[in-house]
């Protein structure tokens, strides 16, 4: 546990991705084997089943510190975690053992259905013989999750990086069906318990944004054109009867996705398939925000399954009869491609469809409808290009529609980190609702460095109040914000988020009572619906 | 009549025409310590502890008029006794003991219970009435005894220097830095910011022994700090010259850093619960021993702690001060948001 403890606090302290995965990987260097297998079970989500309720430990805690109920709230209210709040307000504890991780999870699991007494005395004694930062995860064990930014994308590079094995493979398996309590690490890394021949990915071929005029790309003759969907970028990959489903970030989504679970009968064994994952409703593509209620969700309620179906639309193959096609040019692979699945009529997956122009005028005129259709844009592939491997310059680009905008005003500071880390370049912006300022996004960039420096200068004179690293400064300077979308979002005070914001300019003929108002936005987020 | 009361120059004594820590200009300042929470620029008199004169001399001006007593010594002002006692908080601080006709007040400033090597231990006052801080007024606030903190910070210095990584203690100029150095000096060496070396001149003049320091100089190499420690004040902690440095990786040592939320807030790479203020404990043990049947809870979790009291049968309100509230010149970054001096 002691390990496990050193563990957690190194991923806390650090926002780097490298430092993260060096102490991952220090960790499963020298860790106890078995408790390596639960450690990958709690940072995927595998929790073990909750023996004892939250509010029984408070009521123990309290009862044994004497704590007044309303002092208990008052310390929560400043330290912010339940678990860490009774860590903290227990006494120091008079034994001491170096119980294994994986020990503790058992005895816990063992308490199940014994009676509220037997429960008590076992964890009064475990907390009796543990330290102030065992005890906070000895708490998470029975109550909480480990929020601590791993990703699983990040536990597997780890993984790979200490055993040398293929990441892909590693993600396959601790993304498989495994029971923590039977398998050995080396069995769970290797995946003896799934196929990982099976699911491998390609790596996704990327574009660059178009920043010329299509003009200058010759005869639109040579290209093809497509709807740029604002969704998740997935791989298909069908091969000996079994179906994965793979998300750009490298990560094996299959289970979140049950409605394309049916290509495991379309496919023939050998095809990959490269597309985009997106809510579609009578083969119209909804907002990205409605595809946003399904993502990352370890369960799937009936509701979210009516509100927000799932499909998913082809742009590519890159395998078939279990050869790599990526080297016969598009035209062939699209010709594949219909012939394959062409007949899906009726199905949530379809060919992302070609759009059919004689002119670079008459496809500028097209793109301008793109929102309408919940697209951000057009694609344009070259009719005889390869599949490549990552980005490439000249094959295939992104023409995007512009983004939307707001006129609002900043409110906070704070100083950036590297080059910049001397001034302040992390704004936080807001829009007028009625008499308030109401934030409605964060932004680091799209400013010179010259008027970063006039910032900084204003921010220096205008703070306010100071939160830590924080200014608050006087709503004064009014930038203009472009996003790529807008969704509700029950987190923020204003109940929505922008997708990707970034300062387009800053707007110096303008006002703080010239901006945007919650009201303009959430407009737009009704019309996005 | 009570003995002190709170206006808005701070807190004062009627019967003996003074103030004690004002925060506006006054004739006639009694001083617990030298942070600048507790004391300004512009009184006509500071009364202080011996060892306080020299620190605010050098921080607010060389030309105050400044009397002094020694712990357990007195003065009569206007027919109100006033003596000094320590309050451990850091070197000089001191808790005020008023009386007059048999009223006893003792108006304790900062202070710790916990014996930090430097500073006079803290010594509990009999009184009546009793003015006490809360900053870290609640239960959740534990500290650790402080030899195994300084051996957490002892092991990730050893660690930082054997992976070639240079440790950077984050501490306040006065207080903190110099029980710092006491506890760590060893074999490896402590080279500390300009503003703690000159602070440090000062304190070692007056009498206090400190283990010897470098200070940093554009001379000094990156690959000797990277062999030792540095302290800086807060105010450094962003700055270039940190991110210059061979590999550097900061330590912030406060009492805030007890709590994850807190730790993880700041942008460092380790943080160490050291306090300069009492903890729960420490402040109930110090209130107790007081025997004060009134107390006024000044800055901090002054409604939680004031509470807490009444319910355990001591008279308690809370007072709104300035205390906390602003930090020392030089030390413009706050610590998790929030003020300890």
């Amino acid at each position: 546990m002691k390990r496990f403890a050193k563990l957690i606090q190194q991923l806390e302290l650090s926002n780097k991705t490298n430092d993260k995965i060096a102490a991952l990987v220090d960790y499963f260097n020298y860790a106890d084997d078995k408790d390596k297998v639960w450690v990958i079970a709690l940072f995927t989500g595998k929790k073990p089943k909750r023996p004892i309720k939250s509010a029984l430990l408070k009521y123990w805690a309290i009862d044994i510190t004497q704590t007044p109920e309303w002092l208990f709230a008052e310390s929560y209210a400043n330290v912010g975690d339940l678990s860490e709040t009774i860590a903290l307000l227990l006494p120091p504890a008079e034994n001491t053992s170096d119980f294994q991780l994986h020990k503790w999870v058992e005895d816990l699991h063992d308490l199940e259905g014994k009676d509220d007494e037997t429960k008590k005395d076992f964890i009064l004694s475990a907390w009796n013989k543990l330290e102030t930062q065992e005890r906070f995860i000895f708490n998470k064990l029975i109550s909480g999750n480990f929020r601590i930014g791993v990703s699983n994308k990040m536990l597997v590079n780890a993984l790979a990086k200490q055993s040398s094995l293929d990441s892909a493979q590693i993600m396959h398996s601790i993304m498989g069906k495994w029971n923590p309590y039977e398998i050995t690490f080396h069995e769970l890394i290797n995946g003896i318990h799934v196929n990982t021949d099976n699911s491998w990915p390609y790596p996704f071929c990327l574009a660059y944004a178009l920043e010329q005029e299509p003009e200058k790309l010759g005869d639109i003759a040579e290209w093809q054109a497509e709807w740029k969907w604002d969704g998740i970028r997935g791989q298909i990959v069908k091969r000996n009867g079994e179906l994965f489903i793979w998300s750009r970030g490298e990560e094996l989504v299959t289970e979140q996705f049950p409605e394309l679970h049916f290509m495991i009968d379309v496919l023939l064994d050998g095809v990959v398939l490269d597309g985009e994952i997106l809510a579609v409703q009578d083969k119209q593509v909804l907002s990205f925000s409605t595809l946003q209620q399904r993502l990352n969700r370890k369960t799937i309620s009936k509701k979210q399954l009516d509100d927000a179906p799932i499909g998913f639309f082809v742009y590519d193959i890159l395998e078939y009869g279990a050869k790599d096609f990526r080297e016969e040019p598009l035209s062939i692979r699209r010709n594949t491609l219909e012939k394959l699945i062409g007949g899906l009529d009726e199905s949530p997956v379809m060919i992302s469809p070609v759009i059919n122009c004689s002119s670079w005028e008459e496809l500028a005129d097209l793109r301008q409808t793109s929102r309408s259709i919940n697209s951000e844009g057009i694609m344009l592939k070259k009719l005889n290009s390869h599949y490549h491997s990552g980005r490439k310059r000249g094959d295939w680009w992104k023409w995007k529609i512009n983004p939307y905008t707001v006129d609002a005003v900043m409110i906070y500071a704070q100083k950036g980190s590297g080059r910049r880390a001397n001034f302040f370049t992390d704004y936080t912006f807001a829009v007028r609702d009625g008499e308030n300022l109401v934030t409605i996004a964060k932004a680091y960039s799209g400013l010179t460095d010259k008027e970063i420096k006039e910032v900084n200068a204003f921010v220096n004179r205008n703070a306010i109040e100071k939160f830590g690293p924080v200014r608050t400064v006087k709503p004064e300077l009014v930038f203009e914000i472009a996003f790529e979308g807008i969704a509700e979002s029950k987190r923020h005070k204003a109940g929505l988020a922008l997708r990707f914001p970034r300062i387009l300019r800053w707007r110096k003929d303008k006002k703080a009572d010239e901006i945007n108002t919650l009201e303009d936005l959430r407009q737009l987020l009704q019309s996005t619906l | 009549m009570a003995l002190i009361e709170f206006t808005k120059r701070g807190i004062y004594c009627k019967q003996g025409d003074f103030y004690v820590d004002p925060w506006w200009p006054v004739d006639y300042a009694v001083t617990t310590h030298g942070h600048s929470d507790h004391v300004r620029f512009g009184n006509k008199y500071y009364l202080c502890h011996t060892l306080t004169k020299p620190i605010i001399k050098r921080r607010i001006s060389e030309d105050l008029n400044v009397e002094t007593l020694e712990y357990g010594e007195s003065i009569t002002r206007n027919g109100v006794n006033i003596s000094f006692f320590p309050a451990g908080h850091i070197i000089g601080s001191a808790q005020v003991r008023l009386e007059y006709k048999g009223e006893i007040c003792v108006i304790s400033g900062d202070y710790k219970i916990e014996d930090d090597g430097i500073t006079t231990p803290f010594e509990a006052v009999k009184c009546h009435s009793f003015v006490s801080e809360s900053t870290f007024g609640l239960p959740v606030y534990k500290w650790q005894k402080q030899e195994i903190v300084f051996n957490g910070i002892k092991n990730w210095v050893n660690d930082n220097i054997n992976q070639q990584k240079t440790s950077v203690l984050i501490a306040y100029s006065l207080g903190k830095a110099q029980r710092l150095i006491k506890n760590l000096a060893g074999n490896t060496p402590i080279y500390v910011h300009n503003s703690i070396a000159n602070l440090n001149e000062v304190i070692i003049e007056a009498g206090v022994k400190l283990p010897k320091t470098i200070r940093i100089t554009p001379e000094t190499t990156k690959d000797e700090l990277q062999k030792g420690i540095v302290i800086v004040p807060p105010a450094m902690r962003d700055s270039r010259w940190i991110k210059n440095l061979s590999h550097p990786v900061t330590g912030i040592c406060s009492g805030w850093m007890q709590v994850r939320a807190h730790r993880r807030w700041q942008s460092a790479d380790a943080g160490f619960a050291l306090s300069d203020h009492a903890d729960w404990p420490g402040l109930m043990e110090a209130i107790t021993a007081t025997g004060a049947e009134k107390v006024y809870v000044t800055h901090g979790f002054t409604a939680a702690f004031s509470r807490f009291l009444n319910d355990e049968g001591i008279e308690a309100a809370e007072v709104l001060t300035r205390f906390g509230q602003e930090d020392d010149e030089e030390n413009k970054v706050d610590l998790a948001g929030q003020n300890e001096n």
